[in-house]
C-alpha cells in the first residue's frame, strides 16, 4: 500500500515535469515569435535548410583532388586508393607523365559516390596526399545513379 | 407553418454549427497534439506547411494532413469483408459524432421576441443518451477487427471491446453520484443546477460536489477514449490494433474519431463536473459577486461569456489530455484490467455510499 503511494506520488510529479517543460518552452518560444532575443530558446531543433550545424572539422565528407601550383593533379596513380577501398568505388587510370620526377599521372579517375561508404581510407592511403574529404559538403544526393559518378573534373572543381 | 419551417430552419443551423465546431475543433487537435508533444519534448513540432509562403506556426498542418490522407490509396484488401470493412469508420464516426446533439454550448440566446436554446436537443435522458451512444461506438471497433479477417486485428478489436465494456461500468457508476447530486439527466438542468452557490461563495460545480467522482470520471473517460496510456486496442508502435487493415481516408477517420472522442470527454467533463457554459456568479443580468459587487451587461454578451466559457473549458481538458497522454506510458494488459475492475469500480461504489450518506445526513 505504502509503495503503490509512492508510485502514485512519482505518477503526479512526471505530469507537472511534463507541463513544466510546456509552459517554460511555451514561453521561450513566445519571445522568440515576438523577436525577443533570449539566452534560452526554447527548443533544441535546428531548422536544418535555413539553419546547418557546424560541421566538425574531421567530418569525412565529399572528396577533393589535390592539384600542383600548375594546376594538375597531385596524383601519381599508384593505385593505392584502390586497393584500399572497401567498397571498390574508384576507379584510377594511369597515363604516362613526360615529367621523369612525376612519370605517371590520372587519365581518369571516377570516384562511385552511389557506392563510397565515406570510410577515409583512401585519405589514408594516399602517399602524396592527393585526396582529401574534407570540402564540408554533405548535401550531394541525387535523383539519379550515373549523376552520383564523379569524374576528374568534378573531383578538382 | 412558417413558425415550424422556422424551427426546423434553426435546428438545421444548430447541427451545422455543432458538427462544424467539433470537426474544426478535431482538425485543430491534431495540430495542437502535435505541437504540444513537441514542447513537451523541447522541440519544434509541425512548423513547414505554408500557403504561398504564410506559416503561421504550422496552422495549415491538418489541411495538408486531410489532403494526403484523400489522395492515398484506400486499400481494402482481398480477403477482407467488403462492405463491413467499409462500413466500420463510418459506424465509428456516427456514434460519436451523435453525442454533440446532447450537449449544452450555452444559456438560451434571445433574438427578438424568439428564444434559442444553445442546444441541439434537450433530452429529459441526455446523460444516458451520450454514454448510450458512446458503448455503440465499441460496434464500429469490433467489427473493423472482424472485418478485416485478420487475427491481429480481431484480437486488437477485442482488446478493445473488453476495454471499453470494463471502463464503462466504473463510467456509469461515477456518474450516479452525480446524478444523486442534480437530481436529473437532462444535461441542461444539471448545467443550471450547477449556477447555484455553495456556503454563499463556491458555485456549486460538480467537482466540488463530487471529486472522487470526478477522478473516476477522468480515469474512465480516458480510456474511452483509446489514447495512451489506455491505447492497448490499437496501440500504434508496437501491438497490432483493430484498424491494420485500413488505409487513406477510412484510417483517417478512425484517427479523427479519436481526436473527437477526446472532444466529447472534455465537454462532459466540463458540463458534469466544471459547470458547463457557467461563469462563476454570472447571472442572466450580469455578475453578482458574493462580497456584494454587481457588474451588470446586456445579454448578449452575457451569453457571449457563457459560450466562451464553456469553449475555455473543453479546450483546456482537451489540452489536459493530450498532457496525460504524452506523459505517461502504456498499461500493460492486466493491469490495467486491474485498474478498472479493481480500483475504479469499487472507489465509484464507495463514492455513491458517501454521497447517500452525506445527502441523508
Amino acid at each position: 500500500m505504502i509503495k503503490a503511494l509512492g508510485y502514485f506520488i512519482e505518477i503526479i510529479r512526471g505530469i507537472f515535469i511534463t507541463t513544466r517543460h510546456f509552459v517554460v518552452n511555451l514561453f521561450f518560444r513566445c519571445l522568440a515569435v515576438l523577436g525577443i532575443k533570449t539566452k534560452r530558446k526554447g527548443s533544441v531543433t535546428i531548422q536544418y535548410p535555413e539553419q546547418k550545424k557546424e560541421i566538425a572539422s574531421r567530418h569525412r565528407s565529399l572528396h577533393r583532388l589535390m592539384t600542383r601550383p600548375d594546376g594538375k593533379p597531385r596524383c601519381v596513380a599508384c593505385m593505392l586508393c584502390v586497393t584500399v577501398c572497401p567498397s571498390e568505388c574508384i576507379y584510377v587510370e594511369a597515363a604516362e607523365d613526360p615529367d621523369p620526377e612525376i612519370q605517371k599521372y590520372p587519365a581518369k579517375f571516377i570516384i562511385d559516390l552511389s557506392r563510397c561508404c565515406f570510410c577515409g581510407f583512401c585519405v589514408e592511403a594516399c602517399p602524396e596526399d592527393a585526396i582529401r574529404m574534407d570540402t564540408g559538403n554533405v548535401e550531394f544526393a541525387q535523383y539519379s545513379q550515373e549523376d552520383m559518378i564523379y569524374d576528374l573534373d568534378k573531383l578538382i572543381g | 407553418m412558417t413558425e415550424t419551417l422556422n424551427e426546423m430552419l434553426i435546428i438545421f443551423i444548430k447541427i451545422v454549427c455543432a458538427l462544424a465546431w467539433l470537426l474544426g475543433l478535431t482538425l485543430f487537435l491534431t495540430w495542437l497534439e502535435r505541437k504540444e508533444s513537441a514542447l513537451i519534448q523541447d522541440r519544434l513540432g509541425a512548423n513547414r506547411a505554408s500557403i504561398f509562403g504564410i506559416r503561421i506556426i504550422g496552422l495549415f498542418q491538418p489541411i495538408a494532413d486531410a489532403i494526403k490522407m484523400i489522395f492515398k490509396e484506400d486499400f481494402v484488401p482481398s480477403f477482407s469483408r467488403k462492405f463491413l470493412h467499409t462500413m466500420a469508420p463510418f459506424i465509428s464516426f456516427f456514434f460519436v459524432a451523435i453525442t454533440i446533439a446532447a450537449i449544452p454550448f450555452g444559456d438560451n440566446l434571445r433574438i427578438g421576441n424568439r428564444t434559442i436554446h444553445l442546444q441541439i436537443l434537450d433530452f429529459n435522458v441526455g446523460l444516458l443518451f451520450i454514454l448510450a451512444m458512446l458503448s455503440l461506438g465499441i460496434y464500429g471497433i469490433i467489427i473493423s477487427g472482424w472485418a478485416s479477417n485478420n487475427k491481429y486485428a480481431l484480437i486488437g478489436g477485442l482488446r478493445g471491446a473488453a476495454q471499453i465494456i470494463s471502463y464503462e461500468v466504473a463510467l456509469g457508476l461515477s456518474l450516479i453520484g452525480l446524478i444523486m447530486v442534480y437530481p436529473s439527466l437532462r444535461l441542461s438542468s444539471i448545467v443550471l443546477y450547477q449556477g447555484e452557490l455553495l456556503f454563499g461563495f463556491l458555485p456549486k460545480w460538480g467537482i466540488f460536489l463530487q471529486p472522487l467522482g470526478f477522478v473516476i470520471f477522468l480515469f474512465a473517460a480516458l480510456s474511452e477514449t483509446k489514447r495512451a496510456p489506455f491505447d492497448l486496442p490499437e496501440g500504434e508502435s508496437e501491438i497490432i490494433g483493430f484498424f491494420t487493415e485500413y488505409s487513406g481516408l477510412k484510417w483517417g477517420l478512425f484517427m479523427m474519431v479519436d481526436f473527437m472522442e477526446v472532444i466529447i470527454v472534455s465537454t462532459l467533463l466540463t458540463t458534469l463536473f466544471f459547470g458547463g457554459w457557467q461563469v462563476p456568479w454570472l447571472a442572466s443580468d450580469g455578475f453578482h459577486f458574493p462580497w456584494g459587487g454587481e457588474l451588470l451587461l446586456s445579454h448578449v454578451v452575457v451569453v457571449l461569456l457563457q459560450v466562451a466559457a464553456f469553449n475555455i473549458k473543453v479546450f483546456f481538458f482537451c489540452w489536459l489530455q493530450i498532457l496525460i497522454r504524452w506523459t505517461y506510458p502504456r498499461f500493460r494488459y492486466d493491469q490495467l484490467m486491474d485498474f478498472g475492475w479493481k480500483l475504479l469500480i469499487p472507489l465509484s461504489l464507495v463514492n455513491i455510499i458517501g454521497t447517500g450518506i452525506i445527502m441523508t445526513l
